[in-house]
């Protein structure tokens, strides 16, 4: 019996319409555990570089984490991964909801999509029965209004769907994967899953889901809970309002948005109003959104609140999550109530709401700039609110401007051309990042922006402080209980952390710190996107209730697996690397890698090369942030270093030859 | 007069977040053995959830009932509408509610009752949103003899309705002639 994971993948061939139950090795869970690490050992496996985004060749495959479907709180994410259209490198997407669980009582760890139909179709997953069903009828129609509709017509009120809306049929490259509560949105998939003709994956399972042993995952289960619990009650002082919980932000409880609405840039990403929140505005926001907000919910076995059912008069309801409650209301200078409107169509036509308003603010700015003309806005409405609307339905239909918009602020720059892409100006590795400016540069910000394969870091995210304490006592008073440390030197590098003098940004933490709190933060996501766990109890907020600590004992009872902290991050290690090789053989360099250069207002350009440096050095990669062949092969991966090597990208250890070249680039 | 501890379960419908932690921790508690595994379909409590509509109801599983209740109301609550299922704990032919995924079986809430005895049932605990409230309160019971009897014949009514009278009769006049 296979123990947490069911053992089973679903390999589906649109193309021909062919369905397999797959019997998966349990070795491969040995070496990546499951999720985004079995999802990537597939896609290096299966996935050449040759193969376009949009075509039959690549995959795009639904992977349950490892404990999705066990007591382990949080654990709901569906790791979402493919070829992105936008950045072509690995698709590197996920949701929270219920779909997860469902798939595994279902029978499956994954759904495997490859091939392409020639109709619209659903695929309609129960339990042992699979088949793809005729999805015409759904054309057009919106991500919640589609799972409604299957839902009935299958009479299966309890199913869970993962559906696209029109950005998805018509291959925007920021369409996401709606599933109601929760939305694969990064990163384009949707734009993936429109192109194989797929509708929608709709499942219905009632089978077990087994560990291996029972009551001592059952009181780790317990432990969680009981320390989410304790934090509830113990907010972490000194930091803002959003950082002091468990949970994503959490934007659907608060109605204070002072610190967003005055440090975040409104427009393309553009202007910070300092002086925009009043007492007015705070009144009328407030009346906004409790008006709307019919009630905070959750997602699968979470007790955190993250989400909102949302109802505004005269229009349908849906569920809404963290930030997109703000990001076009600020990418179009209009408030809450035009944010939560606006937001529920693009919902439906299942958009990332980071990436489309920020196109959309992107697109009118360039019309400003008189690089594009009134001639391609013909017919677009004279008012503010009705301009974002107008572009919407033109950007989810490709027609005119829409068309060169639907493919993001870098790829429309580039088919605009006349110095458009100097407006493309927030990106990493061509995807649209959180409207943020800052002032000075953090290293470990620096780092994580640079390198992170998900392309999407937000400014807040981490279990060490994105800032200093002021006092020692407040920092003596955050270590006290810091029991999430990987190790006891941490509590060092924060309490030596100054606002100002030699241990401040950018110099402090110095690279070899910021190598090692960079390296504990990515651990944490490559655990949670493995298992399936939110990051919102993990990787995400400061002293979460799961942590390295933890995590091999929770993982053991679950699997029976033999294994320690040092084994989970060889495990990480080893996922990690295979990330970073896949994307180096679509050709990511260090060019690739950076922050978008107005980031932060001071830069350094010396020391952000001595931190690449450091940390490729420290990560075993070469100087152009390929990984070496002995990193590799320490962790089982000579297959990847021969192929690299054989495809004329160099695996060799060349970071001496880097550390000259570094000193010459200085002197 | 002799009295008996009703065990019961508030329901706060308007603090229910729909997690369904609920589900998962019920079913992994009567796993056999206990916590190896998890269903909610095998979960003695349901989230009976439209987030569309706003609706979020947990009703955990009550009696066995053989036949389709007659007419079925609707309430409007806040401007919400209900089906009388959504508060019906009933395992009952017109919903597949609280039967057993692989047998068809009724299932029903027996408020975690265990050696050594837990302080409340699983769901209650594992409910940090405080939906679900335990609470216990005291009963007049029937004589024994009459509530004894009670209880064999809805037991006795139940296996009838399943397997029908004349298997029944067949089954206990072959276990008399036994002994």
């Amino acid at each position: 019996m296979r123990f947490a994971e069911t053992g089973f993948n679903l390999e589906v061939d649109l193309s021909r319409g062919n369905i397999e139950r797959v019997e998966t090795d349990p070795k491969l869970t040995e070496l990546h555990l499951g999720g985004l690490g079995t999802n990537a050992k597939i896609l290096w496996d299966r996935v050449p570089p040759e193969v376009e985004p949009f075509s039959p060749e690549n995959l795009l495959i639904f992977g349950t984490g490892l404990l999705a479907g066990t007591s382990a709180p949080g654990a709901n994410r569906t790791i979402v991964s493919s070829v992105s259209p936008q950045t072509r490198l690995f698709g590197y997407s996920m949701m929270g909801g219920f779909w997860a669980p469902e798939l595994k009582h279902a029978g499956y760890d994954k759904v495997v999509i490859r091939g392409k139909s020639s109709k619209l179709v659903y695929l309609w997953i129960h339990n042992d029965k699979v088949e793809i069903r005729d999805a015409e009828h759904l054309r057009g129609k919106g991500a919640v209004e589609t799972s409604e509709l299957i839902k009935q017509e299958l009479k299966e009120p309890k199913a869970q769907v993962a559906a696209i809306g029109l950005a998805g049929e018509n291959r925007v490259f920021f369409a996401s994967i709606e599933q109601g509560r929760s939305s694969c949105s990064r990163l384009g998939l949707g734009a993936v899953m429109g192109d194989k003709g797929l509708k929608a994956i709709v499942v219905r399972g009632t089978k077990d889901v087994n560990v291996a042993k029972p009551l001592e995952f059952l009181e780790q289960c317990s432990g969680i809970l009981n320390y989410i619990k304790y934090r509830e009650e113990r907010p972490i002082p000194g930091v803002m309002p959003i950082l002091q919980g468990l949970g994503s932000p959490q934007e659907m409880l608060h109605v204070d948005e002072e610190w967003h609405t005055t440090n975040f840039m409104w427009g393309n990403s553009r202007t910070r109003r300092r002086d925009f929140w009043s007492k007015d505005i705070e009144e009328k926001w407030t009346g906004t959104q409790e008006t709307a907000r019919k009630r905070l919910i959750s997602c699968s076995n979470c007790p955190m609140q993250c989400g909102a059912v949302i109802s505004m008069p005269g229009q349908a309801t849906y569920m809404m999550k963290c930030f997109s409650k703000l990001t076009y209301t600020m990418a179009a200078y209009s408030d809450l109530d035009f944010g939560f409107r606006i937001a529920q169509r693009a919902t439906e036509y299942g958009i990332d709401g980071f990436s489309g308003p920020q196109v959309m603010a992107f697109g009118l700015e360039l019309l400003e700039a008189g690089i594009l003309t009134d001639a391609d806005f013909e017919g677009m409405p004279e008012d503010n609110e009705g301009k974002f609307y107008w572009l919407l339905d033109r950007i989810v239909r490709r027609e005119g401007i829409g068309d060169i918009l639907a493919d993001g602020t870098h790829w429309a720059a580039q088919r605009i051309g006349k110095g458009a892409d100097a407006f493309a100006h927030n990106n990493i590795k061509k995807h649209e990042q959180l409207p943020l400016k800052l002032g000075m540069l953090n290293p470990v910000y620096f780092l994580m922006y640079c390198t992170g394969e998900k392309a999407n870091i937000t400014q807040i995210e981490g279990q060490f402080p994105q800032a200093p304490f002021p006092t020692k006592e407040e920092r003596e008073e955050f270590n006290k209980d810091w029991i999430q440390v990987p190790d006891e030197k941490f509590k060092q590098y924060l309490m030596d952390w100054e606002f100002r003098g030699e241990n401040s940004n950018p110099y402090y933490p110095t690279a070899e710190m910021s190598c090692d709190i960079v390296d504990w933060q990515e651990t944490m996501h490559y655990i949670d996107d493995a298992l399936g766990i939110c990051a919102g109890l993990s990787s995400f907020p400061l002293k979460p209730p799961y942590h390295i600590h933890n995590y091999p004992k929770i993982i053991s009872a679950a699997t029976g697996m033999d294994l320690d902290e040092e084994g989970l991050k060889e495990i990480v290690r080893r996922n990690r690397n295979l990330l970073r090789a896949f994307n180096n053989r679509l050709g990511m360099t260090r060019q690739d890698e950076r922050p978008p250069e107005n980031h932060w207002k001071k830069r350094f350009p010396e020391l952000e090369e001595q931190l690449l440096m450091t940390y490729y050095k420290f990560k075993g990669w070469n100087a152009n942030g390929v990984p070496t062949t002995e990193t590799l092969e320490s962790l089982g991966l000579g297959y990847v270093a021969e192929d690299l090597n054989a495809r004329g990208i160099s695996t060799a250890d060349d970071s001496a030859a880097a550390a000259q070249e570094l000193v010459g680039a200085a002197s | 007069m002799k009295t008996k501890t009703v065990k019961n379960i508030r329901v706060i419908v308007d603090k229910c977040n729909g997690c369904r932690a609920c589900e998962v921790i019920c079913s992994a508690f009567h796993a056999q053995p206990r916590y190896s595994s998890n269903n909610p379909d095998r979960s003695r409590i349901r989230v009976i959830h439209e987030p569309l509509r706003n609706i979020f109801v947990p009703i955990y599983a009550g009696e066995y009932t053989p036949a389709e209740c007659a007419g079925r109301n609707t309430y409007t609550i806040d401007g919400k509408d209900y089906d009388e299922c959504a508060f019906c704990r009933a395992a009952c032919p017109s919903r597949g509610l609280f039967k057993e995924p692989d047998s068809g079986l009724p299932l029903s809430c027996d408020m975690c009752e265990s050696d050594p005895t837990l302080t409340k049932p699983k769901c209650v605990e594992w409910c940090l949103n405080d939906a679900l409230i335990y609470e216990t309160r005291e009963e007049p019971v029937l004589e024994d003899e009459v509530g004894r009897q009670q209880e064999l014949q809805q037991g006795l009514a139940a296996l009838v309705d399943k397997h029908g009278m004349k298997d029944l009769l067949d089954i206990v006049a072959r276990m008399s002639s036994r002994d």
